[in-house]
């Protein structure tokens, strides 16, 4: 017994096993993560058909379905997005299943996207151009109705045209044309119709500006943002990092300051981000933006120009953030330079410039992308230091357009993080904008992904040109 | 009579070369310079009582010894002998290694090396080096023979592709990578690698060329075809080779170094030295007693 003990001690099986179930339970959990995020975040666009159903006390509710459950008291009940919030205060409803007499899929149900007071479901009954009639139906309705919405809308004039709707009770509301956006019937398409939809949807999402404090529309500004103030903050932190890692490795007195600074900067990637926000804050935004303002600006002050957040504020606070992650990547990379490159430029008659700038720094490019596909990663994904440094919950225009000097690093930006924050915990209808969270989410991992993605194609094309180096 | 006596040994053992020179003085002592009444040869580097340290490990002791022109001399010895570390002080690569000094001379043309005139870029053109571990850039084959022409400012295509072409004949690999110049330098076999790095010390035109056990990592066919082209390098170069192999310092070089724990033990005509050595030392070295 002992000895089998001490066989299966020396065999190591248990620590394969332990790193084996170690691993397995992170991947699991990561991908549970992604899964939900996935289901949630893709499930958002679909059209999901509209249910009618008939209470005991002789109501009616029209909605989507949003889930089932048992409630604590053990009643099993469901929930339905009912919107109309501007008729019923809340979007989602819960009903017990025992009051529910009959649930049907009538056809001619509509889905109103407005920009006020969110969806609108119930039943279209005409279409009014002032106070006359122009059309009645569903069908027809749905067929006169694109056009006049690609028409500018005339506001408050006679003959500006509105929808007579109905809600499940049959109570009427009209609702001007100038506030629809787009009529569904969702149980009247075929699932192909419904892919199309969902196609829309999420060009949509990817392409416009948010509406109702965000909870609607698209997330366009907020991956632009996103994308935009890491490119920045690359271009300014791979000069510096690549610049500091260079003399601390090749050229700085190897000793205690050079051990110093070493740990010194290892310790400012532990420093929390926040922290870094806050003296974005102070140095960047009030003393180098307030300098600049009290110097190039001063006819507008007191309206800050630079002196207030902006994207050229955020970058550089988070190319400072993760300038360390650059300098240990690419010390790292010059330290696996082979030391017969270095011995054979020298040899050759270079000088020790000479050899760096023409060997070490192209056979040390492998890692000194990998830096950068860090930086990226981490830069991508804070929010604390920009919540100070520039990022707002709406920015009313991008940082680029077709102004002179079409990049506006002074402006500020949105942010696919802070958009996550700002719709999941400070929307005042929180229960609506749940999916918007969930897309928001996907979209960020996505943009993340994809600028990683971009890295590591960019990685391998420099190994392949060095192939066989010892990088 | 010397030169004659060369061309027939070459591509022969000399091992197999019966010796009728008579040991003559063994070289006694720090200095051994080549005994002039057998060298008309001139000499091309000088070394005087040269001690090098490493910190404060002391690496060699008062060599000297005096390198002719146009001839291929070997250094042999066993690991950690300080064979590499004389080779790479002929061209200051030691400068490089932090808390390294040195005492003595190395005299270029009668130039010392290590005086604060000489332009140190300029020596190492002059004086080339080819490393144990072929060490082609990752760049192509064309911008690795052209990496030294570049350095000193030559940017005309023209005279670049002369040079490249040149020096990669001189090297003896123009016909096989000629139609490929634009290819990674390291998608080459080794042995063609070696060759390259060779033909990049030539680019430069150098007086001299310093080899550090330039076939260790190569076979046996790649390993001979680096030994023939020592024979036509040496008529236009001065040849210094760092080897572990006997056989190769026998059959390529005209004169031997044997170096012992940082010590010169025995130089002379390499004929003479592996047939009859002067140094008991030597003798059991080259016969396989020790090392």
């Amino acid at each position: 017994m002992r000895a089998w003990l001490k066989q299966f001690w020396a065999t190591g099986d248990l620590f394969v096993w332990g790193c084996g179930a170690g691993l397995s339970l992170s991947l699991l959990m990561i991908g549970g993560l992604l899964f939900l995020i996935l289901i949630n975040g893709f499930g958002y666009f679909w059209p999901s058909d509209l249910i009618e159903l008939t209470l005991k006390d002789g109501k009616h509710v029209i909605g989507q379905l949003a889930g089932e459950e048992v409630s604590p008291k053990g009643v099993p009940r469901i929930r339905v997005k009912v919107g109309n919030r501007d008729l019923y205060g809340l979007d989602y409803r819960w009903i017990n299943t025992d009051q529910i007499v009959e649930r049907s899929r009538p056809a001619n149900l509509i889905i109103l996207e407005r920009r006020e007071w969110g969806n609108f479901y119930g039943r279209v009954s005409a279409l009014h151009k002032g106070d006359e009639v122009v059309t009645e139906g569903a069908a027809s309705i749905q067929q006169a109705l694109p056009p006049l919405l690609r028409q500018a809308a005339v506001p408050d004039s006679a003959d500006a045209y509105s929808l007579l709707v109905a809600d499940a009770n049959g109570k009427e509301k009209s609702i001007p044309l100038e506030q629809v956006l787009r009529l569904l019937t969702p149980n009247d398409l075929s699932v192909l119709g419904k892919a199309w939809v969902y196609i829309g949807n999420v060009w949509a999402v990817l392409t416009t500006e948010p509406r109702e404090a965000n909870t609607e529309g698209g997330i366009f500004p907020a991956i632009f943002g996103t994308v935009m103030m890491v490119l920045i903050m690359t271009v300014i932190v791979m000069p510096f990092g690549v610049i500091g890692a260079l003399y601390l490795r090749e050229y700085a007195r190897q000793g205690v300051i050079v051990r110093l600074v070493r740990i010194a900067v290892n310790n400012l990637a532990g420093v929390p981000s926040i922290v870094f926000g806050v003296f974005g804050l102070g140095f960047f935004v009030y003393g180098v933006g307030g300098t600049i303002d009290a110097l190039w600006f001063s006819d507008r002050l007191p309206n800050p120009t630079f002196g207030t957040g902006g994207i050229l504020w955020a970058s550089l606070t988070l190319a400072l953030l993760t300038v360390p992650v650059v300098i240990v990547s690419t010390e790292e990379g010059l330290a696996a330079v082979p030391r017969e490159y270095r011995e054979g430029s020298i040899g050759l008659g270079a000088t020790k410039w000479e050899t760096i700038w023409q060997v070490v720094l192209p056979a040390a490019l492998p890692g000194i992308l990998t830096g950068l596909i860090l930086a990226m990663a981490r830069a991508a994904g804070e929010v604390a230091p920009l919540m100070l440094t520039g990022v707002v919950k709406l920015a009313p225009a991008l940082p680029i357009d077709g102004a002179w000097p079409f990049l506006h690093l002074d402006r500020k930006f949105m942010h696919l993080g802070f958009h996550i924050y700002d719709v999941g915990f400070q929307s005042p209808n929180v229960e609506a904008a749940k999916p918007m969270v969930y897309v928001t989410t996907l979209v960020l991992i996505l943009v993340v992904v994809a600028l990683n993605l971009a890295g590591i194609v960019l990685r391998n094309r420099v190994r392949k040109k060095y192939a066989g180096s010892a990088v | 009579m010397l030169d004659r006596q060369y061309r027939t040994m070459t591509g022969s053992l000399p091992l197999a070369v019966p010796s009728l020179m008579t040991m003559q003085d063994g070289g006694q002592g720090h200095s051994m310079a080549p005994q002039h009444d057998h060298a008309p040869a001139k000499s091309k580097l000088l070394v005087r009582s040269f001690s090098f340290f490493y910190g404060p490990t002391q690496a060699l002791f008062k060599i000297g010894i005096d390198i002719p022109e146009h001839q291929v001399t070997a250094f042999i010895g066993p690991s950690g002998c300080g064979k590499s570390t004389l080779l790479r002080c002929m061209n200051r690569l030691n400068d490089l290694i932090e808390g390294a000094r040195h005492e003595g001379d190395i005299l270029l043309d009668n130039e010392d090396i290590f005086s604060p005139s000489i332009d140190i870029t300029h020596l190492r053109k002059r004086v080339g080096m080819v490393f144990q571990k072929s060490n082609p850039f990752p760049k192509s084959i064309y911008e690795n023979v052209a990496y030294g022409p570049r350095l000193q400012g030559l940017n005309q295509r023209t005279v670049l592709d002369g040079i490249v072409e040149h020096s990669l004949q001189g090297a003896g690999l123009w016909e096989e990578v000629k139609d490929r110049l634009t290819k990674s330098a390291l998608g080459l076999s080794g042995g063609q690698q070696q060759r390259l790095c060779i033909a990049r010390a030539l680019a430069v035109k150098p007086d001299v060329l310093l080899m550090d056990e330039p076939c260790s990592a190569l076979d046996p066919i790649a390993t001979g075809r680096i030994e023939e082209l020592l024979f036509t390098l040496k008529k236009e170069l001065t040849i210094v080779i760092v080897t572990h192999n006997m056989q190769q310092a026998a059959r390529v070089s005209d004169w031997t170094a044997f170096l012992y724990m940082g010590q010169l033990v025995e130089f002379g005509l390499t004929k003479k030295l592996f047939t009859a050595p002067a140094q008991k030392q030597t003798e059991d070295y080259i016969t396989g007693r020790f090392g």
